[in-house]
């Protein structure tokens, strides 16, 4: 790389088109799919998503399956109607560990913005932050999304297919299991963007990550140590709980349906992203 | 054309740039003159909308930054050359940084090639030189092929060549009737390249005028003299009006008073001169003295200027 004695050349082509309505929404998403799509750190976790969901759910699958071959028969009988009812949950259970994959991609793709810099440059070329944010957290939700279907999906089938060797799995046409699947793709895109919220709140990535870690993973652990009668009322309300709903399977009376559940982690993770952007607004940069 | 009135920032306690109001006219360099910590970078920052003043308000082409219907086109700036993704090649640097002013993608390479990073445009720009990062982001406030350029500190850090090409740069894009706003902490970087001044010290604005007036009003010559009777001198010195001070070792600096008058005094009062010479203050020596009230932090060691009679306010 050298860049001796460069001269000063024309810096005036005057080749742009001339200029046509305002920059808006449409430019700022294609800013940010070329953010995504340009730095590493976005394929490493995206694959690490996909390699540790689906990892852990076929390991489980296959230890259920072990288990199963290895009972006497009369214990296998009285055991199969409760396997095939937790067959797909388990294929799914990745996803505990596949939610904190994209709360890092998710708090990354705004902190990182801030630990480099990039932020100052950005809102110099694209100062209405409103729509700044918007185009970010859109981009970032639609490949997580899109990610965590596929995710999702090969995860039941990988699962299905090694519970399938003992006839304990479930098929995609019972009831419910088709908004599990689905439900485990929402799922982690929701994880994704309430962590990119928490992400434009703390704009540090460290905090970031830590404040989803403790959300997502540690609440739903402390949960576990409540006297019943208080579990009774917030077990639901962690939000493990609440999102898992959609696809864990779970019949429990104290638990939300799976859909409520859904819709109350959506709502943790849309005041994530209304206190992010306030603050991002309001804030110096 | 840039206008502040009344801009104010505090961060806490600090009053970081205290009702600012000027005018960045167009189609001229204006230097941005003042110590570290003066609030140039603040006031840079106002202007783009990075940072919310606290009271005032501060305009870009008569309208708030933030409202601009194509930033890019309107404003380039490089506050901070560092402010880039390192793990992002400079080429998608580029592109993310266009589309978001729906420029097209070709605006990338035209611009890539004007700063000389062609070669390098698909390298992660983690590995780049200052130099090197300097031209990026250079590069980056060109994309719109902008009327304003803002440039915070352009040269600093940068070696000679370095220096040499952003200066020819800041002429070139002058030329082309461009406006150009610099920053610098330096006066003999403004010099030459600056049409008009704006000094700042401690966040308010000490001098508004064109390089001209500045050399005008801040060039005042002085005389140098050696003599083994500083007494006799500084007593026939004062009596014709001028004023002396010893800047040690034996020499002394005369004020108000020519090479010649001084030469005739001393020839008529017997006054032995062992070295008479012209001296021209220099520019960085009248715009240190011009904020030398306004540093922040004044350096332990009592240095010329602090004994020299200070020459402020006559362009304030």
């Amino acid at each position: 790389m050298t860049t001796t004695a460069l001269p000063v050349r024309q810096t005036s082509h005057s080749t742009l088109p001339a200029a046509r309505g305002r920059a808006g929404f449409g430019g700022a998403v294609r800013s940010e799919l070329t953010k995504i799509r340009s730095v590493r750190s976005t394929y490493w976790s995206l694959i690490a998503l996909v390699v540790v969901t689906i990892g852990i759910g076929a390991l489980f699958a296959f230890g259920k399956a072990q288990n199963f071959s290895q009972m006497p028969p009369f214990a296998q009988a009285h055991a199969r109607a409760q396997d095939i009812s937790q067959a797909t949950a388990q294929s799914l259970f990745g996803l505990i560990l596949g939610q904190l994959v994209i709360a890092v991609l998710g708090a990354l793709t705004i902190t990182s913005e801030y630990s480099t810099g990039m932020m100052r440059t950005s809102l110099t070329v694209m100062p209405r932050r409103g729509v700044s944010l918007a185009a970010k957290a859109v981009v970032f939700g639609t490949i997580a999304l899109v990610v965590g279907l596929i995710t999702s999906f090969v995860s039941y089938f990988v699962g299905q297919a090694i519970l399938s060797t003992q006839h304990i799995n479930s098929s995609i046409g019972q009831p419910g299991v088709l908004r599990a699947v689905i439900g485990g793709g929402l799922f982690l895109a929701v994880c994704g963007l309430l962590s990119f919220g928490l992400g434009a709140i703390l704009r540090h990535t460290a905090g970031a990550i830590t404040a989803s870690i403790g959300l997502l993973f540690v609440l739903f652990i402390l949960s576990g140590f409540l006297p019943y009668n208080w579990a009774v009322h917030i077990d639901k309300w962690i939000p493990f709980n609440a999102g898992g709903a959609i696809w864990e399977n779970q019949s429990g009376t104290a638990m939300f349906s799976p859909w409520a559940g859904f819709a109350v982690f959506c709502g943790y993770a849309a005041i994530a992203l209304v206190a992010g952007l306030l603050l991002f607004r309001k804030r110096d940069a | 054309m840039i206008e502040a009135r009344g801009l104010t920032k505090r961060y806490g306690d600090t009053l970081a740039v205290d009702d600012l109001t000027f005018s960045v006219e167009p189609g001229k360099i204006t230097g941005f003159l003042g110590p570290n910590g003066a609030g140039k970078t603040t006031s840079m920052r106002l202007i783009l909308g990075l940072d919310h003043p606290t009271s005032g308000t501060v305009t870009v082409n008569g309208k708030p930054f933030a409202e601009l219907a194509h930033p890019m086109r309107e404003v380039g700036a490089l506050l901070d050359a560092k402010a880039v993704h390192g793990g992002r090649s400079a080429y998608n640097h580029l592109l993310c940084l266009a589309e978001t002013n729906n420029l097209p993608r070709r605006r990338v390479d035209e611009v890539l090639a004007m700063v000389g990073l062609t070669e390098v445009a698909g390298k992660r720009s983690k590995g780049f030189s200052l130099g090197m990062g300097q031209r990026l982001g250079i590069a980056a406030a060109l994309l719109g092929d902008p009327a304003i350029l803002m440039f915070d500190e352009p040269v600093n850090g940068l070696d000679p060549e370095g220096i040499l090409w952003i200066r020819n740069l800041m002429k070139a894009l002058a030329a082309e009737g461009r406006t150009i706003f610099v920053s610098s902490h330096l006066m003999s970087e403004m010099e030459h390249t600056a049409d008009h001044l704006l000094v700042i010290g401690r966040g308010r604005i000490i001098s508004d005028c064109t390089v001209a007036e500045f050399i005008a009003a801040n060039s005042r010559q002085s005389v140098r003299v050696r003599t083994p009777q500083p007494g006799e001198l500084a007593r026939v010195v004062a009596a014709a009006g001028g004023s002396v001070h010893e800047d040690g070792d034996g020499l002394m600096v005369v004020q108000g008073l020519d090479v010649t008058q001084v030469g005739d005094l001393a020839f008529e009062n017997a006054v032995r001169l062992h070295e008479l010479a012209p001296a021209q203050a220099s520019l960085e020596q009248a715009f240190m003295e011009l904020t030398a009230s306004s540093v922040q932090f004044h350096a332990g060691v009592p240095t010329e200027r602090d004994r020299e009679p200070a020459i402020a306010g006559k362009v304030a």
